[in-house]
């Protein structure tokens, strides 16, 4: 076998098959018709321009996660904090806005702020993360594990204590804003935010433009593939992880302020919505490459959003999608590992 | 038990390590296992104890063919070895890793065993705490605690790959003691070293390998000339070397002391003048990469300093202690590691991202700014490769290149103007072409005043060109001897730690 690009593609699609086979012998053991099931992802995800928009409510988050999650893996580090990040992000975007909410300013300058805080919050808890990796010798996936608790735990505290709405605290979150300090929905829909489409569309690209076009980007490839190397040839290894923290931590408080200003207008309880894990999965499908990350995480948000119909229409729960997802990543990463072996061993024959 | 072992032949990829090697060792002997790095001694080793298999060749105890599939299948045929770094389970406490490699049982019997242990421990007088944790052991402790393992689990051949090296000489005396024993209780001890001296106070005979070959036996009186002539073979004619006149200190090193992992340097004294080349010569892990990588900042020394020049501190030079590596790098020091893959290159990345993480914006001759300019980077990458000869385009991954390649490429990535390079086995692995053309390079940056320190196991390199040569020995240090007063006979007797007393008198020019 030769490293081609026809069987690239083939063990890439022959992954996502197994998955989809995976994923139908558990709807099978469910007793349910997979048939209809993926029907009715499908009519989920694209049936209407109302999920379709809701699509891309979910993509925002998700793509924003993935952008920064693209920059610490290239520089090696395993950004599993990135939930937590997401969290802070949006307890700071909440704490702005409740600061300024009646301070009578233009509501658009409430919002810009309130998302920069957002975007800052989500920079302090990753690199608090790099901080334990680096002066403290605490693996980065640990510390990100141990901040998430420690987020999830702040946020709970703040809307049922501090933040808790007027008379009885609430698993629904804290009071939702005045309508007037919602980030703009557009025309004729009744989720989608113009402006957070754009928010993200500009992250990927300037990820992608730092990551392939930038001295920086180069640097921390060659940090995230041999460090020591690195570091002989002049690059401030431990410098450039922690930027890559603070830059992930950027995009993660900035999915955390789009959640609580486009999304639910309010804190609630699982704000980060699972976006920064499955960022990671996204991150890993595309193979860390930018390129590939926007329609990915397209994808992804459409199976979330799609199975969202399968509890109502099929009684199925809608877990269903995160099996989809998982078993997809699984199996690309599987078909990748089975290549490298079989060309490891084609070259050894030869 | 007779070991014997016939036509034994070993490849990793085009190199020979063991070729057709036969030699037999009787019972209730210590034979001596001498040879230079990279000679072949290791790998014979690892075969006997099942770590490797030989593509061909026989294994033959007692008279008997046997086949070895795993270390574990060794030493149920009665073969332990004794490893250069001791493979032991450094959080665990004694009593567990003793018992550890014992075949079978579902409960690990620590009573019974702790017994044993202390039997055996009590034969040897070895004082070893069955509750200590091992990485509160010393390196010669961690040792008897493998060699009670080893005998333990039935060991009747024993194999030791350099156990002097790191242990102090009670424990070293201690340890030859305990050999000597065993080999009177019948057992048969293969001792791998290249220090002479160990294998003429413990060994009943030794016997040399060189370039993966057998090249001879000796048996009791030693004589050492004869020995380091296997080892290195004959001494060659040397080609007319160029001179270039030292000019001013570029490093200095003051008393220098520095701790390694299992080695201590103390008191270097070294003033490194442009133009000139510096030889490190030495066993490997006898100091010699220690002391190199503390001339790049790599680490630091416990006392004592390092001085560069950097044109503005007047003559002493600027004191670096505390400095960085890249404090080093903007003094004008390169680092040319070994490892070049795991030190000194990005797998992964292409040439032409080596060039441009090496020179940046100003070195490209683009405009400052975030970006790349990729056209002025290809333009780069490939007057480089030209320039240096490189078989590789500007998009190849270092990894696709030859190892002759990767050290070009490593040549490639130094700046101009630089003071002091630093290379360790600049031409470790290469063909002749390679090397000539590596070195050809190297003395050309010393024409432009750079000075070149380098560190090699080949004694005609350091021979060849040295303008003075630091013969390293289990972390003592010659002073600089100029290396035209030395022949290869006695760079190897001083490698292999002979004939450092009659060295003060006639040391040369610091």
């Amino acid at each position: 076998m030769r490293d081609t690009k026809p069987t690239r593609a083939l063990f890439q699609t022959g992954s996502i098959v197994l998955a989809l086979l995976l994923a139908t012998v558990v709807l099978l053991l469910a007793k349910a018709d997979p048939i209809a099931a993926y029907k009715n992802i499908a009519l989920g995800a694209a049936g209407s321009w109302d999920v379709v928009a809701n699509v891309f409510v979910s993509w925002v988050p998700l793509l924003l996660a993935t952008s920064g999650l693209l920059v610490t893996f290239t520089v090696g580090l395993w950004n599993i904090g990135i939930e937590g990040q997401i969290t802070l992000g949006a307890v700071f975007t909440t704490w702005a806005m409740r600061l300024m909410q009646d301070s009578g300013w233009n509501p658009a300058i409430i919002i810009a702020l309130a998302v920069l805080a957002g975007m800052m919050g989500g920079a302090l808890w990753a690199m608090l993360a790099g901080a334990l990796k680096t002066f403290g010798g605490v693996n980065e996936i640990f510390g990100g594990l141990g901040l998430n608790f420690v987020a999830t735990a702040l946020n709970i505290w703040l809307i049922f204590g501090p933040w808790k709405r007027p008379g009885i605290a609430s698993m629904s979150g804290t009071l939702p804003f005045e309508r007037n300090l919602w980030m703009p929905i557009a025309e004729g829909s009744s989720r989608l935010t113009p402006a957070t489409l754009i928010l993200a569309i500009v992250g990927i690209l300037v990820v992608y433009a730092l990551l392939e076009g930038t001295y920086f980007g180069l640097k921390l490839k060659a940090v995230g593939k041999n460090p020591k190397s690195a570091y002989i040839l002049g690059i401030p290894t431990w410098q450039h992880m922690m930027t890559s923290f603070a830059i992930c931590g950027l995009f993660a408080g900035l999915a955390g302020a789009v959640q609580v200003t486009a999304v639910y207008h309010r804190l609630i309880p699982s704000i980060s919505s699972g976006y920064g894990y499955m960022g990671l999965m996204v991150a890993m499908l595309v193979g860390f490459r930018a390129s590939l990350a926007a329609p990915v995480a397209l994808f992804f948000a459409a199976l979330n959003v799609g199975s969202i119909q399968l509890p109502i229409v099929l009684k199925l729960d809608s877990s269903l999608a995160g099996v989809l997802q998982g078993t997809i990543v699984l199996f690309v990463i599987l078909g990748q590992g089975v290549r490298d072996r079989l060309l490891k061993k084609a070259k050894v024959g030869s | 038990m007779q070991v014997e072992l016939r036509g034994i032949t070993k490849c990793f990829g085009s190199l020979r390590a063991n070729d057709s090697i036969s030699l037999a060792v009787s019972p209730a002997s210590v034979m001596g296992i001498l040879g230079e790095n990279g000679a072949g001694k290791s790998t014979l080793m690892k075969i006997l104890s099942g770590f490797y298999s030989p593509d061909s060749g026989d294994i033959v105890l007692d008279g008997k063919k046997i086949t070895i599939s795993s270390p574990a299948d060794a030493i149920r045929q009665g073969i332990g070895m004794l490893h250069q770094d001791p493979l032991d389970f450094p959080p665990l406490r004694v009593i567990d890793d003793f018992i550890l490699g014992r075949k079978g049982g579902i409960l690990p019997g620590r009573k019974k065993a702790a017994r044993e242990f202390r039997e055996l421990a009590t034969r040897f007088d070895f004082a070893l705490d069955t509750e200590a944790y091992v990485d509160t052991l010393t390196v010669g402790e961690r040792q008897q605690l493998e060699i009670l393992r080893l005998l333990w689990l039935g060991a009747r051949v024993l194999i030791l790959d350099e156990p002097t090296t790191g242990i102090s000489l009670p424990q070293k005396e201690k340890l030859f003691a305990t050999l000597r024993k065993l080999a009177a209780e019948g057992m048969t001890v293969l001792f791998v070293s290249h220090k002479l001296e160990d294998v003429e106070a413990l060994c009943d005979a030794a016997c040399v390998l060189r370039q993966g070959k057998l090249v001879g036996t000796m048996k009791p009186p030693f004589q050492a000339r004869a020995l380091v002539e296997m080892m290195f073979g004959k001494e060659v004619e040397l080609a007319p070397r160029t001179h270039i006149e030292p000019g001013k200190n570029i490093l200095c090193a003051k008393g220098v002391c520095l701790d390694g992992i299992r080695i201590q340097i103390k008191g270097v004294d070294l003033e490194v003048r442009s133009g000139e080349v510096i030889g490190l010569a030495g066993m490997e892990g006898s100091g010699q990469a220690l002391f190199l990588g503390a001339c790049a900042g790599l680490s630091q020394p416990t006392d004592g300093c390092f001085c560069l020049d950097d044109g503005a501190s007047g003559p002493d030079g600027r004191n670096m202690t505390g400095r960085t590596h890249h404090d080093f790098k903007r003094n004008g020091v390169a680092y040319l590691p070994a490892a070049r893959l795991e030190e000194g290159l990005v797998p992964g990345l292409s040439l032409t991202e080596h060039f441009v993480l090496s020179e940046g914006p100003r070195g490209l001759g683009a405009r400052k700014g975030p970006f790349i300019d990729k056209k002025k980077a290809d333009a780069l990458a490939r007057e480089r490769i030209t320039t240096y000869n490189i078989k590789g385009r500007p998009d190849s991954t270092v990894e696709s290149l030859s190892g002759g390649n990767q050290q070009r490429a490593l040549l490639a990535l130094m700046r101009t103007p630089l003071n002091l390079v630093l290379v360790e086995h600049p031409t470790r692995g290469l063909d002749i072409e390679s090397t000539i053309y590596i070195w050809s390079k190297l003395k050309e940056r010393c024409s432009q005043g750079t000075a070149i320190v380098f560190i090699s196991s080949d004694l005609d390199e350091i021979l060849q060109y040295s303008d003075r040569v630091l013969v390293f020995y289990s972390g003592r240090v010659t002073p600089p001897l100029e290396a035209e007063s030395l022949s290869v006979e006695r760079l190897g007797r001083l490698i292999g730690g002979k004939g450092w007393d009659e060295l003060a008198p006639e040391a040369a020019h610091a």
